[in-house]
């Protein structure tokens, strides 16, 4: 069974339609990216997905249960780390468990003892500030695993990084979804990271923005940065700009 | 600082030149004379207008407080009630202070209620300021991880509006001090306004010079002293402006 479900979805503001139709599914300990070009809409379908806002028609099933317009079910991690500059790491990284009503004290505990395997140690006392863009970044996402250990959202997790940094974060990134096995969905507009990371892309176009595409990325995990560098690659990488060409014409 | 030295040494020299009568203008020395001869019954009448200034403050910061607080949470509120407070501001302290006396007498309450009435407005403009400013990709995010209004108002307001209040805080804290002042001339038993129009009254002028300079360096620890509580309640900002 999917974890995630979303069928039918459609969106407009102000009589402008953003998205339409939509339907995807993520299944278990899956990697899903999905690709489209800036303003197609995906943070719109995002924010759905969380239950931030309602769609005019379709619906979010979470593990089967129909959420949408619900949030506090599927954790979000956006685009900026957006951790809380006066909050120590540790205080950051178990906001989820607090606001779900655990104890200070309790839910430092629990984060407490991912810090090593998201190669986080000793950055517990320290503030936001004091780290660099890629370790923020893995304590966005360790919140954002500590949230919900079932399904994340990741807004162009990675844009922000620089090209050095992306590289070893996708390392990192790939390591520890083996070890965690986080159903994830992702958005990019970056086609390498899409091919990189994930087990199958769903290709956003137009606008309306619909999904036109599902590609499946049949290479076998854990995945390295030499994958980038095979044929294989590169015939998805060809399938991917051929289903976009259209849409960056515009 | 430099500044404050020539000015001294200027103001010195008009008076030992005789340019202006010693009556009329003291001399630095004889002002700093005055106050160190003076300070045993000064040291009593500012626990009075400290007294004052700090209940009044205290007062004033939890109206303000409430204020920004209810404004923040209910909009209707906000544009209902901001225009009056504004207008509250606009009335003179001078002229009110005599009204509360005339209501209130000569005790302790009608000062407060006029530093009260003159520091809450910093701070709840501050506050509400910062509560308002507060970053929506943040508060979004809370809200998908299911934060209600209280767990936005105390993870995400609240701290991010510290900047605010204290730089609110630093003028009520000096409006404070000033306003217990203009409060005890017009009636009171004791407190350095009312040391000080009793020295006006003998024509001491090097008195009231003293009991000025004393004002304006309660005012000025005051300040420091937010200055430090500010330092030490956000140490997150500390490194982060070098």
């Amino acid at each position: 069974m999917s974890v995630l479900e979303v069928n039918g979805v459609s969106k407009s503001f102000e009589n402008e339609s953003i998205i339409k139709d939509v339907s995807l599914h993520l299944d278990e300990g899956e990697i899903v990216a999905l690709l489209g070009v800036s303003g197609s809409g995906k943070t719109t379908l995002f924010n759905i997905i969380a239950g931030l806002s309602k769609p005019c028609c379709g619906e979010v099933l979470f593990e089967g249960e129909n959420i949408t317009g619900q949030p506090g079910k599927i954790s979000y991690m956006l685009q900026k780390d957006l951790l809380l500059p006066h909050k120590s790491i540790i205080d950051n990284v178990s906001l989820p468990l607090v606001i779900r009503g655990e104890k200070k004290k309790a839910a430092r505990e629990k984060a407490a003892g991912y810090f090593s395997e998201f190669g986080l140690e000793g950055t517990e006392k320290k503030y936001p500030f004091q780290l660099s863009g890629g370790m923020k970044q893995r304590a966005a996402l360790l919140r954002t695993y500590l949230f919900s250990e079932k399904v994340a959202l990741l807004d162009e997790p990675f844009s922000a990084l620089d090209m050095l940094t992306k590289a070893s974060v996708h390392e990192w990134y790939l390591d520890i979804m083996n070890k965690i096995r986080l159903s994830t969905l992702f958005i990019t507009h970056d086609i390498d990271e899409a091919i990189l990371l994930s087990d199958r892309i769903y290709i956003l176009t137009g606008r309306p923005a619909t999904i036109t595409k599902e590609i499946i990325i049949r290479e076998a995990k854990p995945r390295n940065g030499d994958f980038r560098l095979t044929e294989e690659f590169l015939g998805y990488k060809r399938k991917i700009i051929s289903c976009l060409d259209g849409d960056n014409a515009v | 600082m430099s500044a404050v030295i020539v000015l001294i040494v200027l103001w010195q020299a008009v008076c030992s030149l005789g340019i202006v009568d010693s009556f009329m203008l003291p001399s630095p020395v004889s002002v700093i004379s005055a106050l160190i001869s003076e300070l045993p019954v000064l040291a009593q009448h500012s626990l009075v207008t400290l007294a004052e200034a700090f209940i009044g403050l205290l007062c004033g910061i939890t109206l303000g407080f409430v204020i920004a607080v209810l404004m923040d949470r209910f909009e209707p509120l906000y544009r209902a009630f901001y225009p009056l407070i504004v207008i509250t501001q606009t009335v003179p302290t001078v002229a009110i202070a005599p009204l509360l006396v005339l209501w209130f007498g000569y005790e302790m309450m009608p000062k407060i209620i006029l530093i009260t009435v003159t520091t809450f407005f910093p701070i709840a403009v501050g506050l509400l300021e910062g509560f308002r400013s507060s970053d929506k990709d943040s508060v979004n995010l809370l809200r998908a991880m299911g934060a209600g209004e209280n767990h936005i108002f105390r993870h995400i307001k609240l701290p991010g509006a510290l900047p605010q209040f204290f730089s609110g805080l630093r003028i009520s804290a000096s409006y404070a001090v000033v306003g217990a002042v203009i409060s005890e001339w017009l009636g009171g038993f004791s407190g350095l306004g009312v040391y000080m129009t009793r020295v006006k009254k003998a024509y001491s002028f090097d008195k009231m010079f003293a009991v000025i300079i004393l004002i304006s360096v309660i005012s000025l620890l005051l300040m420091k002293l937010v200055d430090l509580i500010h330092k030490k309640a956000t140490p997150w900002e500390r490194s982060q402006k070098k």
